[in-house]
Parts: C-alpha cells; sequence; structure tokens
C-alpha cells in the first residue's frame, strides 16, 4: 500500500503492508528511534508523536492512517544540534533520569503548551496522564513544563546544545 | 506487536463501506481512530481479513444543532467533544465524560462512533448516553434507523448494530437549559477505564420537585444500563437525603455485578450505590443553580 506523508518536514513516500504501525515506519524505515516502543498497549505514551500538531501515540496508528499526514518525531523537533525551549527546560530542571519516557514527554508538552500556554500544575498533570514516567515522580516533570511555558511566553527559540558558558569554556 | 495480515481499504462513503462489509462479510471490521480496534489486533483477539476505514469519510464528521437536538458525527473524537462549545453549553454531562476518557493523546484519535460500536463494559459514554437518552443512528443494506440507547447495548463488547450497519452518527435531544447533571467515576488508575460510572441528567419543577431524571451506570456490569427503579424512586421527589440514599439503593435492578481483580461484586455493588447517590446529590445542586 503507497503512503505519502511528511515527517520532519521531509515529504517521504513509502510502500508499506497495511498493518505496519507508524512507530515500526517512523523506528525501521526512517530510522527515528527517538519514538520509543514502550508498551506497545496506548498506556505508557513513549511513542508519542505530533500528527497534524497533535500529540497521538504511534503504537496505535496504522502507518496507512497516516498517509497525507505531517508528522513531527522528537528529532524533529528542533534544528540539529540545537534543543526546542521544552527541551532545554527538562535539561535545567531535571525532568528526566533514564530518559525512555522523555521523547513522548517532551512532545506531549509541546501540544499541551500549544493548547494551554499557561497551565495550571493540575492542568500539567492531567495533559500528562498519558505519559508514564518510573523514574522521576513527576515532580520534576511539571516543574519542567512550568519552565518550558514561561521560557516560551518569554520568546524563546532552539538554543545550541552546548551553553554559550560552556562553550566559551572551551 | 504486529497485529496478524489483513487487506486495507478506505471508504470514500457510508455507501461503499457499506457494501465492502457486504462482499467481504465476517471477516470485514470497520476502522476509524483505532483506538479500540488496533488494541485488540495487536493481541490478536481478533484477525479480521479486511479493514474497511472509514476514517475520511466527510459526512461522518462534525457537530450540527438544531432547536431540538445535536447531531454527533461518528468521527467526532474525544477531544472534539471535550472542547466543542455548543456541546459545553448543551450537553455538559457528555462533555465532561468524554473529557475523561482515557488521556490525552487518547482523545485526540478515539472517536464516539468507534467508542460505541465498540461498547467496552468499562467505557465513559455508556452512562452519559443512556442518562441523556440519545438514539444512535445507523445506516446499512436496508436504509438508515435510529436505535434508542437503552436498546443499543445488548452484552458485553455487543451492540444492536447489524454486521453490515455502519455507525453514523448520534442525536441527542437537547435537555432543558438549567437542567442538572453528574458524571461519578471510579477510574481504574492504570488504565483509566471506569470501574464504575454513573450519569445522570435530573429537571427539576420551579417548586423542586422532579420533572424528568434519568440515570446510567456503566463499568459495574457486562453492559451499561438505565436505572430505572432508582428513576421512578425518584420522580416526583423533592430530593432529600434519605429520598436520594434510598433511589440510590435500588439502582443495580437486579443485574449481575462484574466479580474480577478489579474489584468483587460486593465491592461494585457498595460503589455504585456511592457514586449514584454522589451523582444525584451534584445533579440536583446543579438544577436548583439553574
Amino acid at each position: 500500500m503507497p503512503i505519502s506523508l511528511t515527517v520532519n518536514s521531509v515529504e517521504r513516500r513509502a510502500e508499506v503492508e497495511p498493518r505496519t504501525l507508524l512507530v515500526h515506519y517512523l523506528r525501521n524505515e526512517l530510522a527515528l528511534t527517538g519514538a520509543h516502543i514502550g508498551c506497545e498497549t496506548s498506556q505508557c505514551g513513549a511513542c508519542t508523536v505530533l500528527m497534524d500538531g497533535q500529540a497521538v501515540k504511534s503504537c496505535t496508528i496504522l502507518a496507512v492512517q497516516a498517509d497525507g499526514a505531517s508528522v513531527t518525531t522528537i528529532e524533529g523537533l528542533a534544528p540539529v544540534g540545537t534543543l526546542h525551549p521544552v527541551q532545554q527546560a527538562f535539561w535545567n530542571e531535571h525532568g528526566l533520569q533514564c530518559g525512555f519516557c522523555t521523547p513522548g514527554m517532551v512532545l506531549s508538552t509541546v501540544a499541551l503548551l500549544a493548547d494551554d500556554p499557561d497551565p495550571s500544575e493540575e492542568s500539567i498533570r492531567h495533559g500528562l496522564e498519558g505519559n508514564i514516567c518510573r523514574c522521576t515522580g513527576y515532580h520534576n516533570i511539571v516543574r519542567s513544563v512550568q519552565t518550558a511555558a514561561k521560557s516560551l511566553a518569554a520568546g524563546a527559540t532552539p538554543e545550541p546544545l552546548l551553553s554559550r558558558d560552556s562553550a566559551q569554556a572551551r | 506487536m504486529n497485529p496478524s495480515e489483513f487487506a486495507y481499504q478506505r471508504a470514500g462513503s457510508v455507501e461503499e463501506a457499506i457494501a465492502l462489509l457486504q462482499e467481504h462479510g465476517d471477516g470485514a471490521k470497520l476502522i476509524a481512530g483505532g483506538h479500540s480496534l488496533l488494541p485488540i489486533l495487536k493481541l490478536r483477539l481478533a484477525e479480521p481479513d479486511m479493514l474497511v476505514d472509514i476514517g475520511r469519510i466527510p459526512e461522518l464528521r462534525g457537530v450540527q444543532r438544531t432547536d431540538a437536538e445535536i447531531a454527533i458525527g461518528a468521527l467526532t473524537t474525544h477531544h472534539e467533544i471535550a472542547t466543542d462549545g455548543q456541546i459545553q453549553s448543551a450537553l455538559p454531562l457528555l462533555s465532561d465524560a468524554a473529557a475523561r476518557v482515557g488521556d490525552r493523546q487518547v482523545r485526540n484519535r478515539g472517536t464516539i462512533g468507534g467508542a460505541l460500536a465498540h461498547a467496552d463494559a468499562a467505557a465513559d459514554y455508556p452512562a452519559a448516553i443512556l442518562a441523556l437518552d440519545a438514539a444512535i443512528v445507523a445506516r446499512g443494506p436496508r436504509g438508515e434507523r435510529r436505535i434508542p440507547a437503552r436498546e443499543f447495548f445488548l452484552d458485553f463488547l455487543t451492540t444492536a448494530l447489524q454486521p453490515e450497519e455502519v455507525l453514523t452518527e448520534v442525536r441527542i435531544s437537547l435537555p432543558p437549559e438549567g437542567h442538572g447533571w453528574s458524571y461519578q467515576k471510579l477510574a481504574n488508575q492504570a488504565s483509566g477505564y471506569a470501574i464504575v460510572g454513573v450519569g445522570t441528567v435530573i429537571v427539576l419543577h420551579d417548586q423542586g420537585a422532579v420533572a424528568d431524571v434519568r440515570v446510567g451506570v456503566t463499568g459495574a456490569a457486562a453492559v451499561a444500563w438505565r436505572a430505572e427503579a432508582t428513576e421512578t424512586a425518584l420522580q416526583g421527589q423533592r430530593l432529600q437525603n434519605d429520598v436520594i440514599a434510598a433511589a440510590a439503593d435500588l439502582v443495580d435492578g437486579g443485574i449481575d455485578y462484574l466479580d474480577d481483580l478489579h474489584g468483587s461484586a460486593e465491592y461494585r455493588r457498595r460503589v455504585t450505590r456511592g457514586l449514584t447517590r454522589r451523582a444525584i446529590v451534584e445533579a440536583a445542586g446543579r438544577a436548583r443553580q439553574g
């Protein structure tokens, strides 16, 4: 079954079996392994990507259903070598430990803040219910989202991966 | 986890979808958002030969309001139902139930038509659909019919839909403005599914007596039900605490509670009565405020 879609701003054409899940297409065909496979039962959210701007679980979408869509994975969130303000906030606030859930957390946060740029703590916790973290206990993740909201409101744009200070130190 | 192999065809219209169902018979399944079907396919609890994708049929989209009712297209997502201004103002019970389905990502993809057709015993919508006395519209080879909500849910994962019918929309008569409503849910902490969910709509006379009341219950048994004995006990009454408590104790009306690892039958019975009481109290409070 032929499909064509835009992934991280690149147009892709492929021939896929109808049963191919979007997450398998992204990982196996495009080597975009930032979309993680966790529970595979639509619960953990590690496979979250943005499809036409909405956070979705790519383990519960057929690649053929994404035909014509625009998909953003964690790899496409910011130009190579830079961090999106949400990624930077997760870094600054230690919003991760093992990092397995982080791509999904970050993309869910991007969608959450697009809908609600100044969410309450309760809205953040409710908004991230579809992403499970087994390390952090969520407190630092909530702080990361709050920090990201502030920096996006202040007009932050993707920053080089090394901070200015550490770059100067070199 | 991969589903087993299947053929895939996109239907451009409801008629085309019906024709494909007729052509392929039992081996064909409809898919829209896929959030009920794909988990089943991945676990290989079902292995259809063919999926008919109805997810892009324009006429199944959208929310239409007339003076008397709201028609919600089958492809309307839980997120859209939770956030649509018309539904929020006219059918707050339905938008509240939709907002509590699964999680954000699931609500972005899952559709009301798919959730109703799948008829999971622990789904949220049935409680609201029953309490709102909705009609489910289905189209098949012999035309279109309206199925009242109380005749729609037949058994575990079983509805009144025929194999060659497509659920096209849900039509809900507008409750009077100022009606009271409540959705009370005890959610499974891991999955978010309802261990018990109780939806209610209450309309009060000016003097405070009950003019109309409907109660729908989901999660507690293999199939959702209307709590008719509770409704009868409340009809015409002023909603004092003892009246509410006595009516809530009649909620089961002879159904068999589920008894599984999420809760024993006795636990579900107690939770159902308690949530019914809370739902009536909250709905009555909202009705009094108008």
